[in-house]
């Protein structure tokens, strides 16, 4: 009913090898876009792109950054936290010294700073597996944080000790400060999702992709076919380091402008990013995506509820908010290990099918 | 004697006895990691839980009264009576075996055979719902607990170490008694899993399940044990930390701080916890006081552990006494 693959031959190897085989899904993947980028930018308003929409591209970005780490490479990071911060540092440094280069650049060379970090951080990698490596990407998270908080070059002497963004702007329209427009930075925001949709995509399913999911799913094996286990890990920890980075850096430049780094980039943050992907689906690039929505709508949702419709306080709806979530993990990993991602492929396989199953 | 030197003892004895305060958290780690090769993220909020719910008993408050009031309109928080504080503690011990049981019962059972990093992120899972259920439970203010334990300078101490070096140490009366009842507990730990039936099923158990399953072991109960055992040492830990710095939030993050005492001592080493704890007690209260304090602006606690950590693994991937990492394809 809603696939009809009837006549959707393909002709030649590119045909095969596109990221959707199927005209159906094709169509959707561009009305979104269509959608996102010529509808949405006229009706969003100010509640609508920083309650949700900002909220939910940013978490995409990092949750495709740490979905390439875990999910691809099987690499557990717990400091995600750790390098948003050194994105949002690095970005502010670029952006207060720079002042009149494109905020896009910024952004970029932001992502590339928070790589070169990764690759230092995930040097032990090469030696520590499993638990032992998770633990000891907690240094990272605490040290980076530590640093930016305790180092004045970082946050330029301010006397609060906190970062704030001055107005920049791209081909002259702000981004970034106090007086942007909702549609510009949804829009600035939705670009960099979707290249980092589009270049993490390709590599997963490029050389490099396959020898990530070589490692994670037996590195030993992996090794001895031929994978080279540092270059694998270490452009793993490059890759998601610099996803991470970009989100860190509109993170803080874009959606919040003022950031205190304890605050925003704890531990909490390198958390609630993994439950991203556990909710969305490991090693799932549609996973990232729902994820980062479901985790984002969640809290908006459970306060609509909660404290408008029940008339609950706010303090306890925060604590049920906590309950709900730890149960949902649980939930999902309990029935479904796969995540968002799974039942989602589950439901096409079933529509595709449909209404004449075998 | 040199002042610095003196000072450096100091600092050496009070790292010790956080040391051996953390070592209490990871124990409670390395109980269950053993017997059922979980990674239990959630035992600092199992602390919490546990502190929470024997200050909650000893003031006789209401469970849930906030969730309570919020939906009946009613005012009610207290039964009025106190609890006195063994009885509480007995109480709270049973609440953490039903706690365990729920989740052996809930979780665990219809995790078996998953990968372990599926069971390590199912009991973050379970440390989110348990930091949510112990605020709605009994509030999330700062609470004060006070089970009777002796607090403050040790007058006894200070006048030796005066007499001797002309300085007199300030060791907290607490820490010293949480340093003998984290001794006691380690000894029975020992005693239990070496002496009785249920202590020898947990070797076995965590030795080779689907062994132990075969000769009759109830993979079921000692799981739900583990879990007791766990809550119970959780509960220590809670009472030490309690006392010392208030019941709060603050209190589930000395999980975190647990976890580079195991990866040094190894997950599956007892002595390794105790080690580790002491190390990294030890060697952060130094750093600090010998590096970072002067050189770094201080605050250098948050990160030392897991760096010292990090850097140990890389030269011995499976921690001071963990059993040799061995892998075949």
């Amino acid at each position: 009913m809603f696939y009809r693959e009837a006549g959707d031959f393909k002709t030649s190897y590119v045909d095969d090898g596109q990221t959707f085989p199927i005209r159906f899904d094709r169509y959707r993947y561009y009305a979104v876009l269509a959608v996102a980028f010529v509808v949405v930018p006229f009706i969003v308003g100010d509640y609508l792109a920083n309650a949700i929409l900002l909220p939910f591209l940013i978490y995409a970005i990092a949750a495709i950054g740490l979905n390439i780490l875990t999910g691809y490479c099987g690499q557990v990071s717990l400091g995600t936290g750790g390098f948003m911060a050194v994105g949002a540092y690095a970005c502010y440094k670029l952006m207060t010294a720079f002042p009149e280069v494109s905020m896009f650049i910024h952004v970029i060379l932001a992502g590339g700073v928070t790589a070169l970090v990764g690759v230092l951080f995930g040097l032990p990698s090469l030696r520590i597996k499993g638990f032992y490596l998770a633990v000891a990407t907690l240094a990272a998270q605490f040290f980076l944080v530590w640093l930016f908080n305790r180092v004045p070059w970082f946050y330029n002497y301010s006397a609060s000790g906190q970062i704030s963004a001055p107005e920049r702007t791209v081909f002259g329209i702000a981004v970034t400060g106090p007086n942007t427009e909702a549609w510009a930075t949804y829009l600035f925001c939705l670009i960099f999702c979707l290249g980092t949709g589009l270049v993490a995509r390709n590599l997963t399913r490029g050389t490099l992709g396959r020898t990530w999911m070589a490692i994670r799913d037996m590195d030993i094996a992996a090794e001895i076919i031929g994978v080279n286990p540092l270059r694998a890990k270490l452009t793993a920890f490059a890759v998601s380091s610099f996803f991470v980075g970009i989100s860190g850096a509109l993170f803080f430049a874009v959606y919040l402008g003022a950031v205190e780094v304890g605050e925003v980039f704890g531990i909490q943050k390198s958390f609630l990013v993994l439950f991203m992907i556990i909710i969305g689906g490991l090693g799932s690039m549609f996973g990232s995506f729902a994820g980062a929505a479901f985790l984002v709508l969640l809290p908006v949702v459970l306060k609509l509820v909660g404290v408008n419709v029940l008339g609950f306080p706010t303090d306890i709806v925060a604590h049920l908010q906590l309950i709900i979530v730890g149960s949902l993990i649980v939930v999902f990993l309990i029935l479904e290990p796969h995540g968002i991602a799974q039942l989602w492929n589950v439901t096409r396989e079933k529509l595709r099918l449909w209404p004449f199953p075998h | 004697m040199p002042e610095q030197l003196v000072f450096a003892m100091e600092v050496t004895l009070n790292g010790l006895m956080a040391g051996v305060l953390y070592a209490l958290v990871a124990l409670g780690f390395v109980l269950i990691f053993k017997a059922s090769g979980i990674f239990n993220f959630a035992q600092g909020v199992m602390a919490l839980f546990a502190a929470m719910t024997l200050v909650g008993i000893m003031d006789g408050q209401v469970p849930f009264s906030h969730l309570i009031n919020a939906t009946f309109g009613t005012d009610i928080h207290h039964f009025g009576w106190h609890v006195p504080a063994l009885l509480a503690i007995i109480l709270t011990t049973g609440v953490m075996v039903g706690l365990a049981w729920c989740v052996q019962q809930f979780v665990m059972r219809h995790l078996v055979n998953q990968a372990p990093i599926i069971l390590f992120m199912a009991t973050i899972g379970l440390a989110y719902f348990l930091e949510g259920l112990s605020d709605l439970m009994w509030g999330s203010e700062i609470k004060n607990l006070d089970v009777g334990l002796p607090q403050g300078i040790n007058i006894w101490i200070d006048e030796a170490t005066f007499n001797i070096f002309g300085y007199g140490f300030f060791i907290d009366n607490l820490d010293i008694v949480a340093t003998v009842i984290a001794a006691l507990l380690v000894v029975s730990l020992m005693a239990f899993s070496q002496y009785t039936k249920e202590g020898r099923a947990m070797r076995a158990v965590a030795d080779d399940h689907q062994a132990a399953l075969s000769v009759g072991i109830s993979l079921n109960f000692i799981w739900v044990l583990v879990w007791s055992l766990a809550g119970f040492v959780a509960l220590v830990a809670g009472i030490m930390w309690g006392t010392k710095s208030g019941v709060q939030f603050s209190l589930s993050l000395i999980a975190l701080k647990a976890l580079p005492v195991l990866m040094l001592g190894g997950f599956t080493s007892i002595p390794g916890a105790i080690v580790g704890g002491l190390i990294i007690g030890v060697g952060e209260q130094l750093f600090e006081f010998a590096i970072g304090a002067p050189y770094f602006g201080g605050a250098t606690q948050n990160w030392f552990a897991y760096v010292l950590a990090l850097v140990f693994l890389v030269f011995r991937p499976q921690g001071l006494f963990g059993e040799r990492i061995i892998e075949r394809v």
